[in-house]
């Protein structure tokens, strides 16, 4: 490990670090536009300069790796001259239009030359102005302020995987832009929003919302996907103004997909802000005890295996466990579900439904397998993470089906699932492969547990892993990819009925045997409605709502403290950045005040009590939780074409499916399909 | 003056046909075999004993440059590149040596290749060179024909394949690790040192990079041996070079010569003299462009190396002589030179994009007489910020021309400026004086 001296700090440093690494390291700070931990140093904003004893010229100390003996100082006349120097630069072209640009308050430009540079401009032409560029619904661009960090292409080219902006030109003529001015083809495009230093990138939705130093800041968990990405949730009042990621190294690093950090204008939009009950086939404003009367009414006259309920895809774990108390001590029926389709669960054991290996684990792994997935939008963050293990190790990437472009090259295979098992069987050409990797991941997704087989594939593929791979502690190869925010907590939470081996509340619901059926958050069925008394209890006024004859206005993600566990099994407490309008409540407390107007007894005191006694049962659970024999030839094995579903990425739930910037990013993909030059 | 038996390139002017017959005539692949077969070190050493230095305009020692190379060939193959993307205004000796003495550069490539293990060598030419690269071309299928070069290159048992490269015209492309970019296919940008290219280089791999003169005198420095080279001219600016002498001369031409001659001397015997005589003269650009230029009274003593030009604060860089006599506007023709540089910046990093364009724009002015008088100062404190502060060499390039202006003919800008600045730094008001200026002095 070379030791050297900043500033007479002497300070150790691992091995391939860089000088600017070093400083930091010594509490030295350095400032720089062009570098950033997570892109590939570029050395070219040249703010970076420090003295080097021994070099005739100052070096960019974020390009110079760290050497023994190195000597550093910052804090020359000569550094300080080159720092203003460089400003001066930079600042010589910008325009200035700080009053009126949308970076302003979180600005690197503007902070720093506040810091290192000097106070009055002796540039005396005419300063440039570049033509701005399209690129798209949510990059707003003006390209005159830009500072040529190339940030932007670097995180297009090597996160995003997509080589689409570039510059053109060159000297002072040189630009940005996207290929040909279109919007750039990524779901993690508006990332470059964040990384560019100045206000040359900004955020089109947000354009002149508010400044940074008006809004609240809370720090959340995303639920557009069950990666679980830590975001902060910046609050103008009442309204959601836009989202931004936190940086958490074991999720999403430093990025949020578009639909993570876009959909939060759903929020405004088609909201229910009182309770509805249906008249004459007309919806009409009422109170909450109005309709707790009639909710009591019915529930009384109705028998109990004729009541039954699903929880959404954004449901906190607070909500699905109250709703699952609800249904078993209240109404003592447990035709209760949150699935949508009759997929296969095993919760005996918790390996069994998530995602094992970790999401850092990728990193590690040497060999990918994906079954019945599309990570780029079920789980765009984790894809990106497969990208970076691809691009850093050259990770192989096999697909049992042909997806399309994932950002990075992969296998794909037939998509049959006897394929599948003749691999499993040691009969396939990849068998191989698989079986002489040291660190496999074999990532099953859910549309794979919707076919006819999956039972037998899943305990075959449990098997093969178990004779194959040494299961130790660390590493499992096991991974599930859940593709909704509350999938994994409603599995811990059992929020499901499996006792016949089937989805029966679904099978209910289908052959009309419910008279009364409750709707949590619950948007994606097909009902196909008889005589039923539909109660619907959500945020958004959708496709739930659509059907129902009681609405009560429940709270959006952003507008309750709740917990969500991603798919690692990771749990995690979003805090409640805003609160629900009107007369809406939060989640829980609706279905507790329900279960008071008809037993005069709350569930839970209060939410202290809902939490402890939910992590008391997720605890008991696991602890619980033991391996279950299966005798797998009792297991129907049929082959079938394995065909992967997803939700419309920009569509996938209620709070992107009322926002209009989700509609403009599907134009943008739609337009973009239609010129005819593509592939 | 150089003997005529000293002379390296003897068809500098095509008197004799720049085909293989003629050339191996003059000497040339003559014993090629022979100087290989005493092995890399051999040829390292007799190169470091010559102390030749790289003529493409930084003067750094070949032989210290070729023994960087890995001894051993790892798991990369070892390239040399030869850059004759020969851009600089002024410069024309690449040219001839591509025309017309094709085959030194093509046996210089096979020895040199051979001491740095690489079986491969691209050579990139700039793109307007077309008509030269077509006989590059036409000498380097003519060396495959005998067998010269190829599998089992004149018999010395080391396989040596040559390729030509066309660049598309930008400046930025002669550096070296530019060259490398653009070679691959890339946008033609610096790449940050280190690491270096001779342990990571061309798609990463141990490269060489030389300028085609350098390899080109490398036959006959080993024929001759090192000591003989080493004779000529000054001690640590040694052997011959060929001088391109342009602008305001009565025969504007391509001499070599051995290094160490005084300026007056090349002027005077080989370029007919300076226009109107040499009273008559008012600066000399002694390298390039990209070099500062010398006023008529140290042209008068000042001999041609390395060493005594950077005493003079200039230097040799590729030895383009530019004479500019007194009918020219000097500021009019600095201001052209730092166009020049201001639309072949690459834009990759800040001081250059932004300060090349400014110094053109202040120099303009200043040579309308429109600008004011502090700005003298400010000029020189621009280039000052740009110089040493970007990624390559072009940050030096663009600004030293502008230092040497105003370091010899501030008279001349101050006279023609009509502006007295608005604010009089004897006011000593630290806000409304120049704080850049103010705090290097405090500094």
């Amino acid at each position: 490990m070379p030791k050297l001296k900043v500033n007479e700090i002497e300070v150790e440093v691992e091995e391939g670090l860089t000088v600017l690494q070093a400083c930091e390291k010594a509490g030295v700070e350095i400032p720089r536009f062009c570098y950033h931990e997570k892109l590939s140093i570029a050395g070219n904003c040249r703010m970076c300069l420090v003295e080097m004893e021994k070099s005739p010229k100052p070096i960019a100390s974020c390009a110079m790796p760290a050497a023994e003996g190195m000597v550093i100082r910052t804090n020359t006349s000569k550094v300080e001259k080159a720092r203003k120097g460089v400003m001066e630069f930079l600042l010589a072209n910008h325009p200035l239009d700080c009053p009126v640009c949308d970076q302003g308050g979180e600005c690197d430009l503007q902070d720093q030359s506040m810091f290192y540079g000097v106070d009055k401009s002796r540039y005396k032409e005419n300063k440039r102005s570049v033509p701005d560029k399209n690129m798209g619904p949510l990059i707003k661009t003006q390209m005159t302020r830009c500072i040529h960090c190339t940030r932007c292409i670097r995180f297009a080219t090597e996160i995003a995987g997509v080589p689409e902006i570039g510059a053109i030109g060159r000297g002072e003529d040189m630009q940005i832009t996207t290929y040909l001015e279109q919007s750039m083809q990524s779901e993690l495009s508006a990332n470059v929003i964040d990384l560019c230093p100045v206000g040359a990138l900004t955020s089109k939705p947000y354009v002149f919302e508010a400044r940074p130093w008006e809004l609240k800041k809370t720090e959340s968990i995303d639920v557009m996907d069950a990666v679980g990405s830590n975001i902060r949730i910046d609050t103008y009042g009442w309204e959601v103004k836009r989202v931004l990621p936190l940086i958490n190294e074991d999720i999403n690093e430093e990025w949020i997909s578009d639909k993570t950090r876009y959909a939060c204008d759903g929020l405004l939009n088609q909201r229910l802000d009182t309770p509805y009950i249906k008249y004459n086939g007309k919806f009409e404003k009422a109170s909450w005890s109005e309709v707790f009367k009639i909710i009591k009414s019915r529930i009384e006259n109705t028998s109990k295996e004729k009541i039954g309920g699903f929880v959404g895809d954004l449901t906190n774990m607070e909500t699905s466990f109250i709703f699952r108390e609800f249904f078993d001590r209240t109404i003592e029926s447990d035709y209760y579900d949150f699935r949508t389709t009759d997929r296969f669960i095993d919760d005996s054991l918790r390996e069994n439904y998530i995602f094992n290996s970790s999401i850092n684990g990728i990193e590690e792994s040497d060999l990918i397998f994906l079954v019945g997935t599309n990570p780029r939008y079920e789980a765009t963050i984790l894809n990106a993470r497969i990208r970076k293990s691809f691009v850093n190790n050259k990770t192989k990437v096999i697909s049992l089906n042909d997806v399309g472009d994932l950002t990075y090259p992969y296998q794909a295979l037939d998509g049959h699932t006897h394929t599948l098992k003749s691999i499993l069987e040691n009969k396939h050409e990849i068998s191989e492969t698989l079986k002489s990797s040291k660190k496999p991941i074999i990532i099953i997704g859910e549309s794979f547990f919707n076919l006819k087989s999956s039972k037998n594939i899943f305990y075959l593929i449990k098997e093969y892993i178990n004779n194959n791979f040494k299961f130790e502690e660390e590493w499992n190869p096991l991974n599930i990819l859940s593709s909704d925010a509350s999938t994994v907590g409603n599995i811990d939470l059992g929020v499901f009925n499996n006792k016949s081996g089937y989805n029966i509340t679904l099978d209910k619901l289908q052959k009309n045997e419910f008279e009364l059926i409750f709707l949590i958050g619950q948007d994606n069925l097909n009902i196909n409605k008889k005589n039923e008394f539909i109660i619907y209890q959500g945020s958004h006024g959708d496709k739930g709502a659509e059907v129902a004859d009681i609405i009560l206005p429940g709270a959006a993600y952003t507008e309750q403290t709740a917990h969500y566990t991603n798919l690692e099994g990771k749990i995690q407490k979003a805090y409640k950045a805003s609160y629900p309008p009107g007369e809406a409540k939060e989640d829980w407390q609706i279905i507790n005040e329900i279960a008071e107007s008809l037993n005069n007894r709350k569930l839970f005191n209060d939410k202290d009590e809902l939490i402890s006694s939910m992590i008391n049962f997720i605890n008991l659970k696991n602890n619980n939780s033991q391996n279950k024999k299966i005798n797998l030839e009792n297991i129907n094995f049929e082959n079938e074409k394995l065909k992967i579903e997803f939700k419309d990425y920009y569509f996938s739930n209620v709070v992107a499916r009322a926002s209009k910037t989700m509609v403009d990013c599907n134009n943008s993909k739609i337009n973009f399909k239609l010129t005819g030059t593509e592939g | 003056m150089l003997k005529d038996e000293d002379r390296i390139f003897k068809n500098l002017y095509n008197d004799s046909g720049a085909d293989f017959i003629s050339a191996k005539k003059r000497g040339d692949w003559s014993n090629t075999k022979e100087l290989c077969d005493k092995g890399k070190e051999w040829i390292i050493n007799e190169i470091k004993l010559s102390e030749l230095r790289g003529r493409g305009g930084a003067g750094f020692p070949t032989g210290l440059k070729w023994s960087f190379a890995p001894k051993q060939v790892g798991s990369r193959p070892h390239y040399l590149v030869i850059n004759a993307d020969e851009s600089e205004p002024g410069t024309c000796k690449d040219r001839d040596i591509l025309r017309f003495e094709p085959h030194k550069l093509i046996e210089g490539c096979l020895i040199a290749s051979y001491a740095v293990n690489a079986h491969v060598c691209y050579v990139y030419i700039r793109g307007e060179y077309y008509n030269e690269g077509q006989k590059l071309q036409k000498a380097i299928d003519e060396a495959y024909e005998n067998k010269v070069i190829g599998k089992n290159a004149s018999g010395t048992g080391w396989d040596f394949d040559i390729y030509i490269h066309y660049g598309a015209g930008a400046y930025i492309c002669g550096e070296e690790t530019a060259l490398l970019e653009s070679l691959e296919g890339k946008k033609g940008q610096p790449r940050l040192k280190p690491p270096f290219p001779a342990l990571i280089g061309l798609y990463g791999c141990p490269t060489i990079i030389n300028n085609v003169e350098t390899v080109a005198v490398v036959p006959t420095i080993l024929r001759r041996g090192g000591k003989w080279f080493a004779s000529i001219g000054k001690p640590k600016n040694t052997g011959t070079k060929i001088f391109c002498i342009s602008g305001n001369v009565n025969n504007p031409c391509n001499v070599e010569e051995e290094m160490g001659i005084s300026l007056k001397e090349l002027i005077e015997t080989h370029a007919g003299g300076v226009i109107g005589g040499w009273d008559n003269l008012q600066a000399v650009i002694p390298g390039g462009s990209s070099m500062p230029l010398l006023p008529k009274k140290t042209c008068d003593t000042i001999t041609m190396d390395f060493d005594s030009l950077m005493a003079e604060k200039s230097g040799l860089g590729t030895a383009g002589i530019v004479v500019i006599n007194k009918d020219q506007d000097i500021i009019k023709c600095m201001a052209r030179i730092a166009r020049f540089y201001k639309h072949e910046s690459c834009g990759q990093c800040t001081p250059c994009r932004e300060g090349s364009g400014w110094m053109w724009r202040m120099l303009e002015r200043m040579a309308k007489g429109e600008a004011s008088k502090d700005e003298v100062d400010m000029l020189m404190d621009v280039t000052k910020q740009i110089e040493g502060h970007t990624i390559c060499a072009f940050g030096e390039g663009s600004s030293w021309p502008v230092q040497g202006l105003l370091r010899h003919f501030k008279n001349e800008i101050e006279e023609r400026i009509k502006f007295e600045p608005v604010i009089k730094k004897s006011k000593d008001i630290p806000y409304l004086v120049d704080q850049h200026l103010l705090e290097k002095e405090n500094a």
